[in-house]
């Protein structure tokens, strides 16, 4: 008989100390695994999003964290904007050199518990995530020229109940007095992506621009609307709501620009007028495709929308990819003088999540995966009480054990393995069941972080599981090992049991 | 086969005071051969046992056993002899209770070189008449089918002595006869040499050759 069994059996005899002290074990593992995997999904959330296809984040002079938590993570505090004429620094100023992509994002409103993006179709056309393609559940990204086109994340579809054709408005703040104007609708909706882009509503830049209290005050220029009666009037309409049509760049009114930005050279009517001719195709298509799209029945004459003058925009951020061969030194030398001006800021969101964790998360994780080892010490503790009080009872055995020729080393050796048997048990069905608890709560945890983890995803921490419960098993086994090994065998044959 | 000369065992008292035991001057059991060494309760003999099994050592004196003096080898070398070499037969049985009857004659074999044998310890509970309690708990055993257990056991692992101490000492009345003969008929079969010490006369008249303790033992003369 293998020894195991000798000392598997010894287990099975207290029975109930033994199921207890492993329910101990177990539970302590099952707190070490759910500290480690949840250590593991906050890391991967924040840390891990090496992917999010941009390396660098521009907004306006403040706390650096401030602006990566609002920009990449869509949390913390609004934060101040910057002027838009320093994003065309980006697209076509001096910073262009340097610049491979460039994405404006402007924040501050909220659909619900959701974010508010306004944004350019670029955010899905040409930005990655991890590698990958943004891809649509359904429907399909907004196009330039709809002004009140929207994409949503599939946590906000799903928790929002929006479906492509809904309508939405964002509310400026958190006040319930929110002004009523034009509602956004929804264009597609993302695929999950495990990203913070999930929890977001993304909204055409331009629709953002014309929500009322968007507009930046203009001091100096306040003549500085569109000088055509025409847009003037339809602004007004406009605040009247009295139309809720799907608005349209067009190309006339976009001309109509040039020269209203204060001193900024305009791209915007060249823009525009790709736009138009991109919007009459696509009025085209779509009237073949969806006959319930009302949206594109808008008559052309009756000009919805106008842009707002560049000189009344800003925006909140911009998620920079740098440019060339080796885009990190590219990003070095682009931050030079962004942080040297006194505009605008530019971050490392990666290097400012990293300073966030070491400084602050890993601590945290340390006290409490501290905290949850100590269960299991604690948990060891009991199995050598449990063990050592059984002792008594077993000198008795172990001196059979010991006339049936079996040496000291050997009795040792089975009360040691009884120790690693019942920690390594527990063990075990402390991760099992830690495991199986996570993926049972995976679903919420992939709605609450955007991280789906499955019962096999593992984090590698947990490998030192299995030595360090051997350890601890041989180190709280010791003690009544040693008391097997002192057996004193013809004193314990002689008493009767 | 096994030769005992000059052995003395004293046991101190809590008192400090000494307390001789054992003195013999020499004590042989030959190959195969079946002994009784009968003595009153206190003589000894269970001392007498554990020395030759090399479980206790004695103060002085040579234990030879199958050409071994077992006196002079280490605590783990008598550990091992007593593994391959000895089988003991408890008077309280001393079946481990968590192990089924065919465990705890696996049990005999488990601590010496070879790898156990489960058909032979089958066929030896075959052969103590317990076929049909080969999973039974001692617990669920009459203590008759205990001690059949305990003596399967003890030939488990084919010695060469099986020492038995008072063997139906616990045994109820009905069933000493039939332990006394197993034991006696199985070491027949085994070719095994036999030392087996009681107080009981019933028991020792059976036997060819009997030796009382006392006679050979001279603590008497020494205290
Ligand atoms: N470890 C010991 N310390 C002191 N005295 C002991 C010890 N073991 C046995 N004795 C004493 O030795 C005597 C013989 O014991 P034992 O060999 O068990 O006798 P028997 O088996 O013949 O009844 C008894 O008086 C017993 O009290
Ligand atoms: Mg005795």
């Amino acid at each position: 008989m293998s020894l195991w069994r000798i000392a598997w059996r010894s287990i099975q005899q207290r029975a109930l100390a033994s199921s207890l002290t492993g329910v101990s074990m177990a539970l302590g593992v099952m707190l070490v695994v759910a500290v480690l995997v949840a250590h593991g999904v906050i890391n991967q959330s924040f840390l891990n999003n090496s992917g999010l296809g941009y390396n660098i984040v521009v907004g306006a002079k403040g706390g650096r964290l401030d602006l990566v938590l609002n920009s990449v993570y869509y949390l913390s505090r609004p934060v101040e904007n910057i002027p838009y004429a320093y994003y065309q620094q980006f697209t076509e100023g001096k910073f262009k050199p340097y610049v491979d992509k460039a994405i404006p994002l402007c924040l501050g409103d909220m659909y619900r518990d959701f974010r508010v993006i306004g944004t350019t179709p670029a955010m899905f056309n040409d930005l990655d995530y991890g590698g990958k393609k943004y891809e649509f559940a359904d429907g399909r990204n907004f196009e330039p020229d709809e002004y009140y086109g929207a994409v949503v994340g599939s946590i906000v579809a799903r928790d929002a109940g929006l479906k492509v054709g809904d309508k939405f408005q964002p509310s400026h703040g958190a006040g319930p007095e929110a002004h009523v104007h034009d509602p956004f609708t929804v264009r597609g909706v993302l695929k999950p992506t495990g990203t913070p882009n999930d929890r977001g509503l993304f909204i055409n830049m331009e629709g953002f621009y014309l929500i009322p209290e968007h507009a930046k005050p203009l001091d100096d220029a306040p003549a500085a609307r569109p000088h055509d009666d025409h847009a003037e009037e339809h602004a007004e309409k406009h605040h009247d709501h009295d139309h809720h049509e799907e608005p349209a760049a067009d190309a006339k009114h976009a001309d109509d620009h040039e020269g209203t930005d204060g001193g900024v050279r305009v791209s915007e009517p060249k823009h525009a007028e790709e736009s138009a001719e991109h919007h009459d195709e696509h009025a085209d298509s779509h009237d073949k495709d969806h006959e319930h799209d009302d949206a594109h029945q808008h008559d052309h004459d009756h000009h919805a929308h106008t842009p707002l003058p560049l000189a009344q925009r800003e925006v909140t951020a911009i998620l920079v990819l740098s440019a060339g061969t080796f885009p990190e030194l590219t990003a070095l030398e682009l931050m030079k003088p962004i942080n040297k001006d006194s505009v605008a800021q530019a971050v490392l969101p990666i290097r400012e999540m990293s300073s966030l964790f070491s400084t602050f998360v890993d601590p945290l994780q340390l006290v409490l995966l501290s905290l949850t080892v100590m269960i299991v010490i604690v948990s060891g503790i009991g199995i050598l009480v449990s063990i050592y009080n059984s002792m008594s009872d077993r000198r008795h055995e172990i001196a059979v054990i010991r006339a049936l020729g079996a040496g000291r080393r050997t009795v040792m050796f089975i009360v040691l393995l009884e120790s690693i048997l019942l920690s390594l048990a527990g063990g075990l069905a402390g991760w099992i069941v830690g495991h199986g608890l996570i993926a049972a709560l995976s679903p919420w945890i992939a709605t609450q972080t955007g991280v789906s983890i499955g019962f096999w995803q593992f984090v590698s921490y947990e490998l030192v599981i299995i030595p360090g419960l051997i350890a601890l098993a041989s180190l709280v086994g010791y003690l009544p090992a040693v008391a097997a090994y002192r057996t004193d065998v013809a004193k314990a044959l002689t008493t009767t049991p | 086969m096994l030769l005992l000369q000059d052995v003395h065992k004293t046991f101190r008292e809590p008192d400090g005071s000494a307390l001789p035991i054992l003195s013999i001057k020499e004590f042989r059991v030959a190959a195969a051969e079946q002994a009784v060494l009968m003595g009153r309760s206190g003589s000894g003999k269970t001392t007498l046992l554990h020395i030759i099994a090399g479980i206790s050592r004695p103060d002085s004196g040579v234990v030879r056993i199958d050409g071994h003096d077992i006196t002079s080898l280490s605590e783990a070398g008598r550990d091992r002899f007593r593994a391959d070499k000895i089988g003991y037969v408890f008077q309280t049985f001393n079946l481990l209770p968590g192990f089924s009857a065919l465990e705890n004659v696996m049990l005999g074999m488990s601590f010496a070189g070879g790898r156990p044998d489960a058909a032979r310890a089958r066929r030896l509970l075959e052969r103590v008449q317990l076929k049909h309690r080969l999973t039974h708990r001692p617990a669920m055993l009459s203590v008759g089918e205990q001690q059949r257990v305990a003596v399967a056991r003890a030939l488990a692992n084919r010695p060469k002595l099986l020492l038995a101490d008072e063997p139906t000492a616990n045994v109820d009345s009905g069933h000493q006869q039939q332990i006394v003969d197993l034991i006696r008929q199985t070491c027949q079969e085994e070719n095994v040499a036999l030392l087996l010490v009681t107080h009981a006369s019933e028991v020792a008249e059976q036997f060819n050759r009997v030796d009382r303790l006392e006679d050979f033992n001279c603590v008497e003369a020494t205290v």
